[in-house]
């Protein structure tokens, strides 16, 4: 048995991400292959076949692939399925895009964002924002998974894959990329950050949340996040948020500040190794999950830590 | 130019679930159930769409049981022309969604498909993506931004790295994220006539669609639960807490 994993990469390096889905893939047993398909992406092949227990990289490079819509995407991975009988990709905003085009395509179910691999066809997923927990069998030929990436720590390096050129699959030509607006930062990304400041509507404005966090974050190296309330109220962008329905974020440290702990936020944090909540309101359901809470105004408290580092 | 919005029923997202003592899933007795959000924002953006002239008429689907019925309404109260049931009281998974809606598809023809990104019960987030692969149209997913016009959707998607902008040629499937649009309350009079517009009700069986579940759910647990933490005095407890016990900075 064979295991495809697809990889998530800027063509000249791979996503944090995809070392975790490799790290499951090897959970399963069996050999792993991992798909880059990109344009001029033999950088990313190169880290591919570096990581620890991958046997084979298969590249599919060509000026289609350069902006990875699912359309061409998922019609490369169905023609390359022969001999696996799992396909994984993270659960990321790449992979969700993706693999349940490949399911359907291959008339199979897909098992979304596992946090745990029974055997090679049962799964555990978190359902209801994570308020419980399914194990879920297939009975499906092919196994096409995404993978919680906080759930699987990051392949090691030292592995020797052989790197194999395969052909590419037709255009589709029926999604155009017209551009990209992404978050230029030199903080760590949320998904792979050890530390995260995370700031909510008790921030007021976006002009508070950047004065007050920042300096917090610059003093631990830490990334920034968001509740979903500070990005309705635009305080920054939607690639800050953090929840049910955004990032799934496990940090060694979480500090939320300002943030009232509704359950669709709780989802996507609850999993932190060390929580730390800053609220002035004592009966805040954040202060539930926390294993330090401090009532206190955070316009004092965050200077306060932060002068203190 | 006809739009298609498929509705799930779902647990309120104000509800926190019990899972079952016995493992065999989350207590659904006498709990509130609503549209799930996230088509709520599907259908009042095909709603906008036809209130600006682009769509002609707006079909809510829903798949499910007679329940299910109660979503539609909502639905249609919101704006949505009229509705059809794909009703079934089989457990239904993402792919036999996604075939009872393509098989809706081929019978009338909408130009564009919008439906929630994911549904607040089973956080799947496929069914559009499934139903676009089935029907081999483009997919744009999570979108905060669309605009329709020429033949072509222009979406706005929200990604892990920030925005994306894709140009579809239609027909096209659509999901939505939570920035797409703020749906509008439905209004008394409005839910009034939602009663009076037509509902249709339709058997997988008719559509020749096999709904049957290919993943068993063998047990459903509660996760592991936090230990209730301490709150500290002081930023200065706090600090001592993180270095000296916590030990993560």
């Amino acid at each position: 048995m064979a295991v495809l994993v697809i990889a998530e990469h800027d063509n000249a390096a791979l996503k944090a991400a995809t070392l975790n889905t490799v790290t499951a893939a090897a959970k399963l047993g069996g050999d792993i292959h991992v798909l880059v398909a990109g344009s001029g992406c033999a950088g990313a092949a190169q880290a591919a076949a570096q990581l620890a227990g991958v046997a084979v990289v298969k590249v599919a490079d060509a000026a289609h692939y350069a902006d990875q819509t699912a359309e061409n995407l998922a019609a490369l991975i169905v023609a390359h399925k022969a001999g696996y009988t799992h396909i994984l990709a993270a659960s990321t905003s790449h992979g969700k895009n993706t693999l349940p085009r490949v399911a359907a395509l291959l008339d199979v179910a897909q098992i979304s964002d596992i946090v745990a691999i029974e055997d090679a066809d049962t799964f555990v997923r978190p359902i209801y924002a994570g308020n419980a927990l399914a194990t879920v069998r297939s009975g499906d030929a092919v196994k096409v998974v995404t993978v919680r990436t906080t759930a699987f720590d990051a392949a090691a390096q030292g592995g020797q894959a052989t790197v194999e050129n395969i052909a590419a699959g037709p255009d589709a030509g029926v999604a155009k990329l017209l551009g990209r607006e992404l978050t230029k930062s030199a903080r760590p990304e949320l998904g792979a950050a050890k530390i995260i400041v995370s700031g909510g509507r008790g921030m007021g404005s976006g002009e508070n949340y950047h004065k007050v966090l920042e300096p917090l974050a610059d003093k631990l190296g830490a990334a920034l996040g968001a509740s979903r309330a500070a990005v309705d109220a635009g305080f920054v962008s939607n690639d800050y948020q953090v929840g049910q329905t955004g990032k799934i974020v496990a940090p060694q440290l979480y500090i939320a500040v300002g943030i009232s702990g509704a359950i669709q936020h709780l989802a996507g944090m609850k999993d932190s190794k060390v929580i730390v909540a800053i609220n002035k309101d004592p009966d805040a359901p954040i202060f539930q999950v926390a294993d330090y809470g401090l009532v206190a105004d955070l316009f004092q408290a965050v200077p306060e830590l932060t002068a203190a580092l | 130019m006809k739009v298609f919005v498929p509705v799930k029923r779902v647990v309120d997202y104000n509800v926190k679930v019990r899972v079952k003592s016995d493992g065999t899933g989350v207590d659904l007795a006498n709990v509130k159930m609503s549209m799930n959000p996230f088509d709520e924002i599907a259908i009042e953006e095909a709603v906008r769409l036809k209130e600006a002239g682009v769509a002609t008429e707006v079909v809510a689907i829903s798949c499910g049981t007679t329940a299910s019925q109660e979503t539609l309404r909502t639905a249609l109260a919101i704006g949505a022309d009229r509705a059809v049931l794909a009703e079934t009281d089989v457990e239904l998974q993402p792919l036999a969604v996604a075939k009872l809606i393509k098989a809706l598809v081929d019978k009338e023809g909408p130009q564009l498909v919008i439906l929630g990104k994911q549904a607040i019960d089973d956080d799947a987030n496929q069914t559009g993506q499934m139903l676009a692969a089935l029907l081999g149209w483009p997919q744009a997913t999570f979108a905060s931004k669309v605009v329709v016009a020429n033949g072509k959707a222009t979406v706005t998607r929200e990604v892990d790295g920030g925005l994306e902008t894709l140009e579809l040629t239609l027909p096209a499937v659509v999901t939505t994220d939570l920035r797409l649009n703020e749906p509008r309350y439905a209004t008394l009079p409005n839910i009034m006539k939602a009663k009076k517009k037509p509902l249709d009700i339709v058997k997988p069986a008719d559509l020749g669609v096999d709904v049957a579940p290919r993943l068993t759910t063998l047990k459903v647990a509660e996760p592991a639960k936090r230990q209730a933490g301490i709150k500290v005095a002081d930023v200065a407890q706090l600090l001592d807490k993180l270095k000296n016990e916590a030990k993560v900075i």
